[in-house]
């Protein structure tokens, strides 16, 4: 079985691919989303024809709003980023981009979040992924009770966040990548597509191993590396098919969905294929090492 | 066998019945909506403030003069001193919440205010902050003029505010309401105290309308209208009637809420256009729609007959989760469709398990009915465990996020319950009805997958 012999290759290539990601998060860095550092987003469209950027960021400090970042958006439109602003700054931001009715401006959309409410929101987001993990750690050690031999189930559940983090880390360097040309946002969606990432790859987590806790169970072979590899290529066309059905939902979700669950659409699908990816070519050959230092300190 | 196709056949009825209720009930789809019966109109999908437009408020609430113990009812008292001024906007299914401050949200006590349609924040935040008003009312002579209003059905109503004359006495002068109960009858009343200047025109009023009935009036509504019994001097009313204990509650919440309890302060805002949700329920649908038929198309050109059942139990499984949504009801958010989307590919994740297996086992030397067997029960496992860790993160993510993730933890989880169902129950049901016992190279095509064929 390939994955048994080359299980070093493979743990390598994915060491590798993680500290490449954090190298990643580390200099691009990851670009807040005002829910959680706070500020304003404005979307506003010109029906008429959009001023230019400079006649805007001219017009936007007269109202004493110093720093406004304005991208342009779609044909007529442009997304304007503030510091939060209060009720009165909001109107007077909106009737000076009007530039006195030259250009009739439409307010698409306002959103304006209080630091204290972003600091809250991170918190949140904190204790959420630990929650979640520490659920799926007990999950896996109470469900794989019955295969502590050779491996202990809680095993399972270490290497199973291990893996997991190993699927989140990847996902988020490359956003960082992204961002960094894009001025994309890490933003609540963010998070939650990181969450559903750590969700769906438990998923395929559990499927290879509950093939492998049969196996040990009914197979003839004696060999734990064995099993393992086999129960991984008896799962494989299982786990690229149901990773082909999920993506061809979340392509056209990125593709024709709506503006605010693209960047999620295009995190997810990045983070199933290294979920599968390390389903199968990572947390299996983590299994087999760790079942080999076992045997070694014993001996 | 023919108990299997008749379970089968119900199904499918039972499917088709559920699949037309969510065509019946929805005025995008079914031209005839507003003349059909009242029955199917009540059943719109709810669509969330980034689909429908509107204003998201979060108001932070100054607790530090409050007891500890008291923040709860104060803060209850506020979500309705607000819902009233809210619901005297005229907005359409106003949703006012509290959300309490704790170890896992950090933050202190905040009041959320979502407010469908109204994209006027200037005026909401306007109306919100307005002093309410408490105002007490002695009845209009009999021969003062009334105005009644003729109702669409043809009932007359007597304008209320008409009936009675407005008096100096006003919520300025109350200095608070108690909820008590009565010690005989053990019937739940609402007691007042004013303050001296109240007490003075108390008096005054009562001495005048003994007999008579006396009408607290709050923001321009008649709240309670009690009859006096005799001259009230020491500034104390009591307010007893029909009241369960419940609504006496009520009562006193609104009658010390006369100000609002707890000083508020805008913390954040949130309008979207209508226009821009519109869009973006349409893009939501089409992404539905195109995704749908992808896999639908995998899954039938990979894995032939078992896909095609798998197919029949997606649409089951789609008609049973959107009449889920409309009959709970679920908000429907972007997220909350990326929810029910992403379900849409791990709906399938069940079948593909199970096909996997019974395609193992047919290759294992199996006839194809024992093959259908073994691969249902063998797969059983490894779908029940893997679904419940997915229900778990949905539970954890609902019980802890903020409403966005909510919204997505809901239709995320609710779709993977209803999926277990699905590809489990229903193609199982499916796959028996077909009765294909024998193997010979036409049914091992049917059952065979990818490239290859079974041999």
């Amino acid at each position: 079985m390939f994955i048994v012999k080359y299980k070093k290759i493979f743990i390598s290539l994915s060491v590798i691919l993680v500290v490449v990601s954090l190298v990643s998060i580390f200099i691009f860095g990851l670009n807040p989303g005002i829910d959680f550092k706070g500020g304003a987003l404005m979307e506003v469209s010109y029906s008429a024809g959009r001023p230019e950027v400079s006649l805007m960021e001219a017009n936007i400090k007269k109202v004493n709003i110093n720093q406004a970042l304005i991208q342009p958006t779609g044909e007529l439109g442009y997304i304007i980023k503030t510091r939060d602003l209060s009720e009165t700054e909001h109107q007077a931001l909106l009737s000076s981009l009007a530039f006195n009715n030259k250009y009739p401006v439409l307010e698409k959309s306002f959103t304006s979040i209080g630091p204290s409410v972003g600091s809250e929101l991170t918190r949140k987001a904190i204790v959420s992924i630990s929650m979640v993990i520490l659920a799926i750690i007990l999950f896996i050690t109470y469900a794989f009770h019955k295969v502590s031999r050779p491996v202990a189930s809680w095993k399972y559940g270490v290497i199973t966040i291990v893996t997991l983090l190993h699927d989140i880390i990847i996902p988020t360097g490359i956003f960082a990548l992204i961002a960094f040309y894009t001025n994309a946002e890490a933003d609540t969606l963010f998070i939650l597509a990181l969450l559903t990432i750590l969700g769906l790859s438990v998923h395929d987590k559990i499927v290879v191993f509950d093939r492998i806790r049969e196996n040990l169970r009914t197979g003839d072979s004696k060999n734990f590396a064995e099993i393992v590899g086999t129960s991984t290529s008896q799962t494989i066309v299982r786990s690229i098919n149901i990773t082909l059905t999920i993506i061809f939902v979340l392509v056209p979700l990125y593709l024709f969905g709506p503006e605010t669950t693209k960047n999620f659409a295009l995190i997810l699908t990045i983070g199933l294929f290294f979920g599968i990816y390390s389903s199968l070519f990572f947390a299996s050959p983590l299994l087999i090492l760790v079942e080999e230092w076992q045997s070694k300190n014993k001996k | 066998m023919i108990k299997k196709i008749i379970l089968a056949v119900v199904i499918l009825i039972f499917g088709s019945g559920i699949a037309f209720f969510v065509y019946k009930t929805e005025p995008k789809l079914n031209n005839n909506f507003e003349t059909q019966n009242a029955f199917f109109k009540k059943f719109p999908f709810r669509l969330g403030l980034d689909l429908s437009g509107g204003s998201h408020l979060i108001y932070k609430a100054d607790i530090s003069a409050i007891s500890s113990n008291e923040v709860g009812s104060s803060m209850e008292a506020l979500r309705d001193v607000i819902e009233r001024r809210v619901n005297l906007f005229g907005v359409s299914e106003p949703v006012v919440q509290v959300q309490h401050g704790g170890f896992i949200s950090g933050g202190g006590e905040q009041l959320i205010v979502d407010l469908p349609g109204i994209t006027d924040v200037k005026k909401a935040v306007e109306m919100i902050g307005q002093t309410p008003v408490l105002e007490f009312k002695t009845e209009a002579s009999k021969d003062a003029v009334q105005n009644a209003i003729v109702g669409k059905d043809g009932n007359i109503t007597i304008d209320l505010n008409s009936q009675f004359v407005t008096t100096e006495l006003t919520g300025r002068y109350l200095k608070k309401a108690t909820l008590e109960f009565d010690q005989n009858t053990r019937e739940p009343k609402v007691s007042l105290q004013f303050d001296e200047t109240g007490t003075k025109l108390f008096a005054k009023i009562t001495k005048e309308n003994v007999g008579k009935k006396v009408a607290i009036f709050l923001d321009g509504m008649p709240v309670s209208i009690p009859t006096v019994n005799e001259e009230i001097p020491n500034g104390q009313a009591v307010i007893s009637g029909n009241f369960t204990p419940k609504e006496a509650k009520l009562l006193v919440g609104r009658l010390n809420s006369g100000a609002l309890p707890v000083p508020i302060t805008l913390l954040s805002t949130q309008t979207i256009g209508a226009t821009l949700g519109e869009s973006a329920v349409n893009a939501g649908v089409k992404a539905s729609i195109i995704g749908f038929i992808l896999v639908a198309l995998f899954l039938i050109l990979w894995y032939r007959l078992p896909g095609l059942i798998a197919v029949l139990a997606l649409s089951l499984y789609t008609a049973i989760l959107l009449a889920i949504f409309k009959l709970l009801p679920v908000t429907l958010t972007a997220a909350g469709i990326g929810g029910f989307i992403i379900s849409l590919g791990m709906a399938v994740d069940a079948n593909v398990l199970i096909f996997e297996r019974m395609k193992e086992e047919i290759r294992k030397g199996h006839n194809i009915y024992d093959g259908i067997h073994a691969g249902f029960s063998r797969a059983w496992p490894s779908v029940r465990d893997s679904n419940t860790s997915s229900i778990i993160t949905s539970i954890i993510l609902f019980w802890l996020g903020t409403p966005l993730i909510k919204g997505f933890a809901l239709t995320f989880g609710l779709g993977v319950l209803v999926s277990m169902f699905s590809a489990i129950t229903i193609s199982r049901i499916f796959l028996y009805a077909l009765g294909i016992e024998k193997s010979n190279s036409f049914t091992k095509f049917l059952f065979g997958s990818g490239f290859k064929n079974l041999n």
